[in-house]
């Protein structure tokens, strides 16, 4: 697309700004260009700016994704989430009809909302899931962070190998591992088995359906999500900078303190929400071996949509976790420019 | 600028002097590569002691293994008189200024330069006050609350400058301290540094391949080669009395002739050069067996140009003029000797006649003193 107007590439050019009134005609897709040239990166230089070879195409096929499977959606389920029930297919009411006297008529039902507010269910699922899903980063964090610590200081032989393992869980489906599990933990599964074999318990103990095998199974499943992140932070540290505050007379773990862990915080950040978004709407893990008094919300959102057949409090359940997570993606977001801008 | 020098003591002419530095036949070997070889050196207190050598000839791994970050595969280190081998080097009285600078990406100017102190039980008002003074030294004040990649090269050497020093460290190991400073700003900071030194009593081992910034600073330079020390001395003694051709060679520039000895005596020798129009006479002797092959160092400042054919027997050779370099300050010719091989000779530019000036493929006799040339079968 840069090729068809030469100018761009005469040094001194600063792109869209300078052009003349004239080529505006000729180039249709302007107001398109200028709204992509708003997301690169603040820090660029003028020139990387301006010579970004490729940049409309670069950033248009992430955009056309995005559109197509984000926002349309997204759009979509907005509009139902302001719909009515009905029996009908597909279920719920139109948002835009005609009355009987030709009167183009929009109907906004905000009960659904009202709904989520009022019936005590929903917010409690919020809770339960936000809880779970931030007590299993925290577990994942602190689990994944020597792990990736580990692998950052292992010989590049030995590096490959664990990277290797860390992602090999993912050739088995995820639905089988997480049933392996109900093997592992069920009451005269494979751990109560073992343990009285040795005489530890007496008695089974309960571990499905409880919070443990939800954590258990969130954890397990999410780990490589917080090691990898980690990992590809710790392993660009810059060794010297630990000998530097050696020499300055700082012990070892204080060195850590001072410059590993502060220069990590970025792939932290990265690797907590990796795992804390999805683990808030998780509903495989729950379903499986969780709880069966107190539901998560993504287990909600599927009875509202499946068992009742209600789009539109399904929709406005699925809105309102969104917005509860859009929050945690912008501090993601915000911490990603950060790291970019170190570079 | 030799002053600041000369005003100190010369310690390792006392032979009760006590070393605070002793390297005893260090080698680093990584894998089968010697990276240092078989190293001993003394280095006493107040020194500012320069490591000269050429790019990979070991120096930052002989600093390294100072600071304590490599262990020697043989040989000890002494510090103080202490044996330094396992001793960590957040325990050692030592401070370096990393060639990378290492800078702490995360923290300030001032959270980097007051890293150090921190790690001490200091109070924070006396930290911000030595952090502050060193921050001034080095010119850096205004930037204090910047970070490291908001800075220019130059900037940043200062910071890790200014990092090292103000622990007021009793020995500071400094790699290629300024090298990315411009030469009014570098001149500047090798004076400070020489302030520095003289107030504080910090012993300095400096590691450059910058010749000139070894000649100003140092008491002493240790020349290496290939992992090895092979000349220490005062930068006068590097330069005028070259122990070996590489140092000859590495230091300045030198015309270097292959010859024959034909007279050795107490007080003189005599060379024979094929190269020269007549022998070369030195007025010190050497002990190397007769008619041994040695060379001959000449520096190119030290050969005068002439258009009378000297009478002298010795020291002179016949040429004409190849090449002329205006430097300023002097003059730089290429004579191209009647044996084809070609001279470097520099004249100071002392006065502006330019009917003084030689001229391109005028012939010309270069002389020298008999006291100039250095004579070595190394
Ligand atoms: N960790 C290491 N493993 C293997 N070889 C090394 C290691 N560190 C240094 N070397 C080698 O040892 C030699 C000396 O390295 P050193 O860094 O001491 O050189 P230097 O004299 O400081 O050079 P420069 O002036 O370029 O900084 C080099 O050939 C280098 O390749
Ligand atoms: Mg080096």
């Amino acid at each position: 697309m840069s090729g068809a107007n030469g100018s761009r590439w005469r040094p001194g050019s600063r792109g869209p700004a300078k052009r003349t009134p004239g080529s505006q005609l000729t180039r249709p897709w302007e107001p398109l260009w200028q709204f992509f040239n708003r997301l690169r990166p603040a820090r660029w230089s003028a020139y990387v700016r301006d010579h970004w070879i490729g940049k409309p195409l670069v950033t248009a096929v992430p955009m056309t994704w995005l559109v197509l499977f984000f926002m349309v959606p997204f759009i979509i389920v907005f509009g139902i989430s302001f719909s009515q029930s009905v029996l009908a297919i597909p279920p719920y009411e139109e948002l835009l009809g005609w009355t009987d006297d030709k009167v183009l008529q929009l109907r906004l039902h905000l009960s659904n909302y009202d709904y989520l507010f009022t019936d005590s269910l929903y917010a409690s699922s919020y809770l339960y899931s936000l809880k779970v899903a931030a007590v299993s980063t925290c577990y994942c964090l602190l689990l994944g962070y020597p792990m990736a610590y580990g692998i950052a200081r292992a010989t590049t032989t030995r590096r490959n190998i664990y990277l290797m393992l860390i992602i090999l869980p993912f050739w088995t489906s995820f639905l089988l591992r997480v049933y392996a599990w109900i093997g592992l933990l069920k009451g005269n599964g494979v751990i109560n088995n073992v343990l009285m074999a040795l005489g530890v318990i007496h008695e089974p103990i309960t571990m499905m359906q409880t919070d443990f095998a939800v954590y258990i199974g969130i954890v397990y499943s999410y780990l490589p999500f917080m090691i990898l992140p980690l990992y590809s932070n710790l392993e660009k540290h810059d060794r010297t900078l630990l000998e530097a505050a050696a020499d300055l007379g700082s012990r070892p773990w204080k060195a850590f303190m001072r410059i590993t862990l502060p220069l990590s915080v970025p792939g932290i950040v990265a690797g907590s929400l990796l795992v804390f978004i999805p683990a808030v709407g998780e509903y495989v893990i729950p379903s499986l071996l969780g709880r069966t008094d107190q539901l998560m919300i993504g287990r909600v959102l599927s009875d509202e949509f499946f068992e009742n057949r209600d789009w539109p409090v399904a929709s406005a359940v699925a809105i309102a976790m969104l917005i509860l997570l859009v929050v945690p993606i912008m501090i993601f977001q915000r911490y990603q420019n950060r790291e970019l801008a170190h570079k | 600028m030799a002053d600041t020098r000369t005003r100190t003591p010369e310690p390792w002419l006392d032979p009760h002097a006590q070393a605070y530095i002793r390297v005893e036949n260090v080698s680093k070997r990584f894998g089968s590569f010697v990276a240092v070889n078989n190293v001993s050196l003394k280095i006493y207190k107040g020194e500012i002691f320069c490591l000269l050598g050429g790019s990979g000839c070991g120096k930052t791994t002989l600093l390294r293994m100072l600071a304590g970050f490599e262990q020697p595969s043989a040989g000890a280190v002494y510090i103080d008189g202490q044996d330094m081998a396992g001793i960590p080097p957040y325990e050692r009285p030592v401070n370096m200024m990393f060639q990378s600078y290492a800078l702490f990406p995360h923290m300030s100017v001032a959270g980097n330069v007051a890293f150090g102190l921190e790690q001490e039980k200091i109070k924070r008002a006396e930290i911000d006050r030595r952090v502050a003074e060193i921050l001034d030294i080095v010119k850096l004040g205004e930037y204090a609350r910047r970070k490291p990649h908001q800075l220019s090269g130059g900037q940043r050497q200062r910071v890790a400058l200014a990092r090292a020093l103000v622990k007021r460290p009793k020995l500071l190991l400094l790699d290629e301290p300024l090298g990315a400073l411009d030469r009014k700003l570098r001149e500047h900071t090798q004076f400070e540094l020489l302030g520095i030194q003289e107030k504080l009593g910090v012993t300095f081992v400096v590691v450059t391949h910058d010749q000139e910034e070894a000649m100003t600073l140092s008491s002493r330079v240790g020349v290496m080669n290939r992992g090895e020390i092979v000349q220490v001395g005062t930068p006068r003694q590097i330069y005028e009395f070259p122990a070996s051709r590489f140092v000859a060679d590495f230091i300045g520039s030198v015309n270097l002739f292959e010859g024959q000895l034909t007279e050795d005596e107490q007080d003189h020798v005599r060379v024979k050069c094929e190269e020269l129009s007549t022998p070369v006479y030195v007025d010190h002797g050497m002990s190397a067996p007769p008619l041994a092959l040695c060379w001959v160092a000449v520096r190119p400042e030290k050969i005068v140009l002439g258009r009378e054919r000297p009478a002298a027997t010795d020291n002179w050779a016949h040429g004409t003029i190849h090449d002329i370099a205006y430097m300023g300050d002097m003059t730089v010719f290429v004579v191209k000797l009647d044996s084809g091989r070609q001279v470097r000779v520099t004249q100071a530019n002392r006065t502006r006649k330019p009917e003084e000036q030689f001229v391109w493929d005028e012939t010309v006799y270069l002389s020298w003193d008999a006291s100039s040339p250095v004579v070595g079968t190394g």
